[in-house]
């Protein structure tokens, strides 16, 4: 078919997916090449397998289902403190997992607040190592984002429908035939699939709260045969098996959550008319209320059994705070080099491949990039001496799905918008980058490269398998000094490790929407 | 004189036949029923859509090929006609610089420009800050700089009232006859085509007919029109 002319190349785009696939697909062929199938897949891996599949199905449904009362007790109050509540729904994503475990250990663990309290009545503490506790961390980490991805089917429902349906006094059962079932059809399989995806690659939450026969992720016994045996054989087979499976994960995640365009509707403060019976409220402030203590309490629990440990943090802590930095900003301008000509192309329809490129990052886990990279570059350089640039690298990569998530549709909103009027005016190339996409995307890069940095800031994965004792970025850090039982030095440290992920978010996002026009 | 030679438009499994001659300097309204092809057929001229047929001519000139922004063509679409984060100055001057590195004597000629369409003093504001009308004529400020010999309207007064649309369309026609443009324009009101175009093309059926005078096609009109017209 004939092609609408456009104001860009999209040979950038393929140029950044093909080293992206490169990258992803050359480190798989390494992993499968090495992977010894031979020895065959053993009791253990199959339990890691089992273990794997049973967290991850049981975290999407929890955290989705909570997540659609959540979004919809969300979409239809006013109240004083809901923007800072949605904002703060972003916040578990780019927490640090190392953070939120030791929130969530102070909060849920054994000798924690919730436990003191039962003792305190009698009854035994509660046990937060193995399924559940992985789990409860799961929904800690995906409630917010399931909950903001419906939240956003709910807010794309156009006012005039919610006008329309309010004239035709639509009861709650109308309002959910007409508007919500078909809004959340198209929204939570897309949700689901996204949250199972990325529960499939857990690493750092079954390292500190899973381990053990019954509760070790394919992901951890990648880390384990590559760390403890160093039987590369081993870690490559499982590396395989993980691939096939968040191959297919983000495969169906791709599929089912292809949002086509909803009606466009204008961007009116949205007035609700339903929901007014006194039983929704209740139901809705409920909602509210228990969710946004199951997320402030552990993240408080940080700041005040952090505080103190603070003022005490060593030498090493802020070395390793330093490096993080370091790798947190390469990570942060790799994704952003890779990210926009990728959205750039995707928005001008160029080629589903530069899509599938994309969500790679998905697909492939970081402890299997990791291997797959060890593999591919031990027999020339030393591997551990490159630890800090694989580590920004394949944070990049893995920041790169949400990254295009973020910037493609505001992509396609441009180049749908002003890509005629740029062509017809003669702006093709440079004076369209400059003048209007990147203008126009500014909020978009800015919470895209916020995204990158914290991510990569916190990220506990593909450091634990390139580290030496030498070098440690923060997280890693605190994972040592937990390892060490030195609780408030690590709780100190965490600390910190909150303090830069979130500031460098802050600073990057606030950055792109400062005096930007809508 | 605009010619298309036996042109074949493809947009989305729907085809559009033309073969016709525009004389230059006509004031043009392009009528027929909605989803006949209107804006196919100006978007085939400005060269956003391919021929899968035929060639495109402007005073012997072979268009075929070109680029959109590369044609003697400038265009008003419905809406987003303006750049939200541009100022109305900026927005202005992109017809005559892409990147907006104007000189001085540029700049003045912006200055002009925005004179000219009756927003002198509104160079510094964003078009958020601007009614419909006012917008409309920043954009048109635009079309009186690119200088371009072709102008096509996408119905971008559609949003406006009756008096105000009225209004735009004699700017219109003032601009067109400052700078000696040929005016297409799309519109699905008989009332435009009347106050602004001397001819009408009539786009029904898969085929854009040969120009005709206005009045002679709107007094007369065949049983397709007819029907559209009620």
């Amino acid at each position: 078919m004939a092609r609408r002319a456009q104001p860009i190349s999209a040979l950038p785009g393929a140029g950044a997916a093909l080293i992206v696939a490169a990258l992803i697909l050359g480190t798989l062929a390494a992993v499968a090449l090495r992977a010894e199938a031979g020895r065959g897949f053993g009791g253990s891996d199959w339990a890691a397998l089992r273990f794997t599949l049973t967290q991850a199905v049981l975290s999407a449904v929890l955290s989705v289902g909570l997540a659609i009362g959540l979004a919809r007790a969300l979409a239809r109050r006013r109240f004083w403190a809901r923007t800072a509540l949605i904002a703060f729904l972003g916040a578990p994503f780019i927490l640090p997992v190392i953070v939120a475990i030791l929130g969530l250990l102070t909060v849920f663990g054994r000798a924690g607040w919730i436990s003191q309290i039962l003792m305190g009545l009698g009854l035994e503490p509660l046990q937060i190592y193995g399924l559940h506790g992985v789990v409860l961390a799961h929904v800690f980490f995906n409630l917010p984002l399931a909950t903001r991805l419906i939240l956003q089917g709910w807010q794309e429902i156009p006012t005039e429908r919610f006008r329309l349906a309010a004239q035709l006094k639509a009861g709650p059962g109308a309002m959910w035939q007409l508007l919500e079932a078909p809004m959340l059809r198209r929204v939570v399989p897309g949700a689901l699939a996204v949250v199972f995806a990325i529960c499939l690659s857990s690493f750092a939450v079954a390292l500190t709260l899973g381990g053990g026969p019954r509760a070790t992720t394919i992901e951890l016994a990648i880390y384990q045969a590559f760390r403890f045996d160093f039987d590369l054989g081993r870690a490559a087979l499982l590396s395989a098996v993980q691939l096939g499976l968040t191959g297919i994960a983000g495969f169906v995640a791709l599929r089912v959550s292809d949002g086509d365009g909803v009606g466009a509707g204008l961007d009116r403060a949205l007035r609700r008319w339903d929901g007014e019976a006194p039983l929704a409220r209740c139901l809705d402030v409920a909602w509210i209320t228990l969710a946004a203590l199951f997320l402030i309490l552990p993240l408080s629990a940080v700041v005040v059994s952090g505080i103190s440990g603070l003022f005490l943090l060593k030498a090493s802590v802020w070395m390793a705070a330093l490096t993080s930095v370091l790798v947190a900003g390469l990570s942060t301008l790799l994704l952003l080099l890779l990210a926009l000509p990728m959205a750039a192309a995707v928005a001008m329809g160029r080629s589903a491949l530069i899509e599938v490129a994309g969500i790679l990052g998905l697909a492939a886990s970081p402890l299997v990039i990791g291997t797959g990279l060890f593999i591919v570059i031990y027999p020339f350089v030393d591997p551990f001496s490159l630890a800090l640039p694989v580590t920004a690298l394949v944070n990049a990569v893995m920041a790169l799905p949400f990254a295009l998530r973020i910037l493609v549709p505001r992509a396609r909103e441009v180049m749908m918008r002003y890509g005629r009027l740029s062509l017809s005016l003669n702006m093709a190339g440079m004076p369209f980058l400059w003048r209007v996409f990147l203008p126009r995307m500014r909020a978009q890069i800015g919470f895209a490269a916020g995204l990158g940095a914290a991510l990569s800031m916190g990220d506990l994965g593909v450091i634990t398998l390139f580290a030496d004792p030498e070098v440690a970025t923060l997280p890693l850090q605190v994972y040592r000094l937990m390892g060490a039982y030195q609780m408030e030095a690590a709780a100190g440290a965490a600390l910190l490790l909150l303090i830069l992920s979130m500031g460098a978010f802050w600073i990057l996002d606030r950055g792109g929407r400062w005096h930007a026009e809508a | 004189m605009l010619r298309l030679e036996s042109c074949e438009i493809e947009n989305g499994g729907f085809v559009l036949r033309a073969d016709l001659e525009i004389p230059a300097g006509a004031k043009l309204a392009i009528i027929g029923p909605s989803g006949a092809g209107k804006s196919t057929l100006i978007e085939a001229i400005a060269g956003f859509l391919p021929l899968r047929q035929g060639r495109i001519f402007w005073q012997g000139e072979d268009l075929t090929g070109l680029a959109p922004g590369q044609r003697p063509v400038a265009m008003l679409f419905q809406d987003g006609n303006l750049f939200p984060h541009l100022t109305v100055a900026q927005n202005a001057g992109l017809g005559l610089r892409a990147n907006l590195r104007l000189s001085q004597d540029e700049q003045a000629q912006v200055q002009q420009a925005l004179l000219r369409v009756g927003l002198g003093d509104l160079a510094a504001r964003k078009p958020a800050e601007l009614s419909g009308g006012q917008q409309s004529r920043v954009a048109l400020a635009r079309v009186l700089l690119q200088r371009r010999d072709i102008l096509l309207l996408d119905e971008p007064f559609a949003a406006l009232g009756p008096a105000l649309k009225d209004e735009m369309l004699d700017l219109v026609a003032e601009i067109a006859a400052e700078t000696g443009a040929t005016v297409l324009m799309v519109s699905h009101d008989p009332q435009d085509a009347r106050r602004l175009a001397d001819q009408v093309v009539l786009v029904a059926e898969g085929k854009a007919h040969p120009p005709v005078a206005t009045a002679e096609l709107l007094d007369n009109p065949p049983p397709v029109l007819k029907a559209y017209l009620g």
